[in-house]
């Protein structure tokens, strides 16, 4: 009986908030996009208080970012990365750069934390939903660092059972054997990813969507015409 | 030839008093919600003196513009591959420190405070987060400060000068300053548009008006990085970036902008330029030297046929082509050559001219006197209380030239118009000026009536806007009444 209901709890939370999380990241934010243009912004605090936000923003970011890269680089081309971890002097280069990179993103985050409780403009600034999202990444984090630490190789094995999970669900064909073996912190590192994903549209958070790419080849000076001279320059 | 229209300005900084009321207007039209209370998308600064933000100018500080390396222009403030590495923190991002922290005063506490034998004080508060606050910088902080070793001697047009010329500037009982009320020069190699990563700013087609689209603005603040006269501003409350928009419902609408309007001393003017849009990137990368003419050479005469035919054949209505023919800043920028971009060196191509100041510059004070005596016709131009190489520094890149153009034209029309009204000078020796300053008595006049007797309509000519024509009007102005404006289907809130 205990072991069906853990399985039931399994099946919910990797197969039902996988999916759940995936609508509503997709839903409300486009969602969002359409109905709250308004809304997507950066919302920079730099303007309020511009010392401590170097320190603060420019390590989280460059960390989370190839945090990001990695975990998306062991689940679009796991063979890749087995294939690179094969060497054990290349996992080991590997391993390291990433959990440099955690604690890289850490550092950021307790300063972003710091920043936004210490400096008074920018408390002012910080809504409820921006702590959450910070609590959230600090649960991210630590259950990251704590499993890079404790349950070693994870991008070895990150590719070898996390992928072929995540794929599955792609594919609609959820198979979640791979995950309930696995420790229970790394399951909390899973879950908390999921519900970040939910929570995401409603954030802040959304400003990743809306980077600003087409500057790099778009020219430099922009000129807009209405009406009737618009009509006759588009043709 | 690429004929487009542009609605620009002259400022006429001979009869700017210096009373903010520009300021205050726009404050109470467009700037009075949170968030946007430090801005001043109209102010009025002294000089000699840092400005507003302070020492806007100094572009080590702020690297804001253009700069031109091998013969090809570039913003100082970023390139495309640092706006992708900087994109996390702008590392020439001015602060709230650079201007001020707004703030207000306990008003309350004057009616509520108990009765005592003290007199209630109003504290002042930050608009910001409501606690008091020490108040120690203010938009306008060097208002008529013009001998302050604080202010005027951080000016950074004092640049070039010799150490006899700054004490000349600061000598104790000959200190001397004038007024330089500022908006955004709606340029047209503007360098917001140019730097903005989302593509948010843009220039209208119709009229060359800059403005920011809210609803693409992400607040990465490029473009208040990139405006060397630092007219575009961060919202930190809504989280998007602001600026002038040269009250444009109201231009739109046949009447002046509310600085224009409100102005008291009558400085300002308002008209259509027609201008060769093909030859912006050339003009901008001219030599310092060479920049005003080459600026003045892409205006375009709106009385030649062939100007007007091309103006017609690029869509340009002919009720705006006739408001550029009667345009007021075509006569001072072109025909007169009297008024002059400001810091033009920035190679944005400022579309807002500015008639140098000639009364503080020219007067001199002897046993407590002021007054303005030579023999020789110009020589107090020469030797001008303001060194012009202040005023080169300001208004000609660096150079002087013009702006001596510029001042001896106005002292010969004033000596001739007081050989006319007065007659204590000869008209031999008046024209005699004229003629030494590149004026003829008929330009003189033209220049005396549009300078001291203009009209309203003399100094506004605003071309009719066409709304029939633009696509907003498929938009019913009564589903928008007292809403957040056109095309806004949801009020501008702040996201989470």
């Amino acid at each position: 009986m205990a072991i069906e209901s853990a399985f039931f709890a399994d099946q919910i939370l990797f197969i039902v908030l996988p999916y759940l999380s995936l609508i509503s990241f997709l839903f409300v934010s486009i969602r969002r996009y359409f109905r709250q243009t308004f809304t997507y912004s950066s919302l920079s605090s730099q303007f309020l208080e511009n010392q401590q936000h170097f320190w603060a923003v420019v390590p989280f970011h460059y960390g989370i970012i190839l945090l990001f890269v990695g975990h998306l680089a062991a689940f679009l081309v796991p063979r890749t990365v087995l294939a690179w971890n094969s060497v054990p002097l290349r996992l080991y280069i590997l391993e390291a750069a990433a959990f440099v990179f955690g604690v890289l993103t850490f550092v950021g985050l307790v300063s972003i934390v710091v920043r936004r409780f210490s400096d008074p403009k920018v408390k002012l600034v910080t809504s409820p939903a921006d702590w959450v999202i910070l609590a959230m990444f600090g649960v991210q984090i630590f259950t990251g660092l704590y499993t890079a630490v404790f349950h070693g190789w994870g991008s070895s094995w990150f590719a070898a059972s996390v992928t072929p999970y995540l794929w599955s669900l792609f594919t609609l064909n959820p198979d979640i054997t791979p995950i309930v073996a696995m420790p229970w912190m790394v399951k909390l590192h899973i879950i908390g990813a999921y519900i970040m994903f939910a929570f995401f549209p409603f954030t802040r958070l959304v400003h990743v969507l809306v980077v600003p790419n087409p500057y790099l080849w778009r020219k430099p000076q922009v000129v807009r015409w209405y009406g009737i001279k618009r009509l006759l320059r588009s043709r | 030839m690429n004929v487009r229209s542009q609605i620009s300005m002259v400022f006429h900084l001979d009869k700017c008093i210096g009373c903010h009321t520009c300021s205050i207007a726009c404050k109470n039209v467009w700037t009075d919600r949170r968030g946007t209370e430090y801005m001043w998308w109209n102010n009025v600064e002294t000089k000699p003196g840092t400005g507003y933000p302070t020492k806007w100018e100094d572009q080590e500080k702020y690297r804001g513009g253009w700069e031109k390396q091998d013969d090809r222009l570039r913003l100082k403030s970023t390139t495309k591959f640092r706006t992708v590495t900087d994109i996390f923190h702008n590392p020439s991002g001015a602060s709230m420190d650079d201007y001020y922290e707004p703030w207000t005063y306990k008003y309350a506490d004057l009616f509520n405070a108990p009765e005592g034998s003290d007199q209630p004080t109003a504290m002042p508060i930050s608009m910001v987060t409501g606690e008091y606050i020490n108040v120690e910088a203010g938009p306008n902080w060097d208002d008529d400060l013009g001998g302050s070793p604080v202010y005027a001697a951080n000016d950074p047009n004092l640049e070039g000068l010799t150490e006899v010329q700054r004490q000349q500037l600061f000598a104790i009982e000959r200190l001397v300053f004038f007024y330089f009320p500022r908006i955004c020069n709606h340029c047209l190699n503007p360098g917001c548009v140019a730097a903005c990563p989302s593509g948010a700013l843009y220039k209208r087609g119709e009229d060359g008006i800059v403005l920011i689209d809210q609803k693409r603005c992400r607040g990465w603040r490029a473009c208040v990085a990139a405006c060397p006269y630092k007219k575009t501003f961060y919202n930190w409350s809504t989280g998007k970036s602001e600026k002038c928009i040269l009250c444009f419902p109201r231009v739109e609408t046949g009447q002046a902008p509310a600085c224009f309007h409100s102005c008291v001393g009558r400085i300002r003017y308002l008209g259509v330029l027609l201008y060769d849009a093909d030859r912006i990137e050339d003009v901008a990368r001219s030599e310092d030297a060479g920049l005003i003419d080459a600026h003045r050479s892409m205006i375009l005469n709106p009385h030649d046929p062939a100007v007007v035919e091309a103006a017609r054949q690029n869509g340009i209505h002919d009720a705006v082509i006739q408001s550029a023919q009667q345009s007021p800043v075509y006569k001072f920028v072109k025909e007169w050559k009297i008024a002059l971009p400001p810091h033009i060196e920035f190679r944005t191509l400022p579309m807002l001219f500015y008639v140098p100041p000639m009364s503080p510059v020219m007067a001199s004070s002897e046993e407590g006197m002021v007054k303005s005596v030579s023999d020789d016709f110009f020589h107090d131009i020469e030797q001008a209380r303001v060194p012009l190489q202040f005023l080169g520094n300001l208004f000609g890149a660096g150079h002087q030239a013009k702006v001596v153009y510029a001042l001896k034209k106005q002292k010969a029309i004033r000596t001739y118009r007081r050989a006319l009204t007065v007659g204590d000078i000869s008209m031999d020796v008046a024209r005699r000026m004229l003629t030494e300053a590149d004026c003829s008595p008929e330009e003189a006049e033209a220049i005396y009536n549009l300078t001291s007797l203009c009209t309203f309509d003399d100094r506004f000519v605003i071309p009719p806007a066409h709304r029939e024509e633009a696509i907003e009007m498929m938009l019913d102005p009564h589903e928008h009444r007292a809403s957040t404006g056109f095309g806004f289907v949801d009020a501008p809130k702040r996201g989470l």
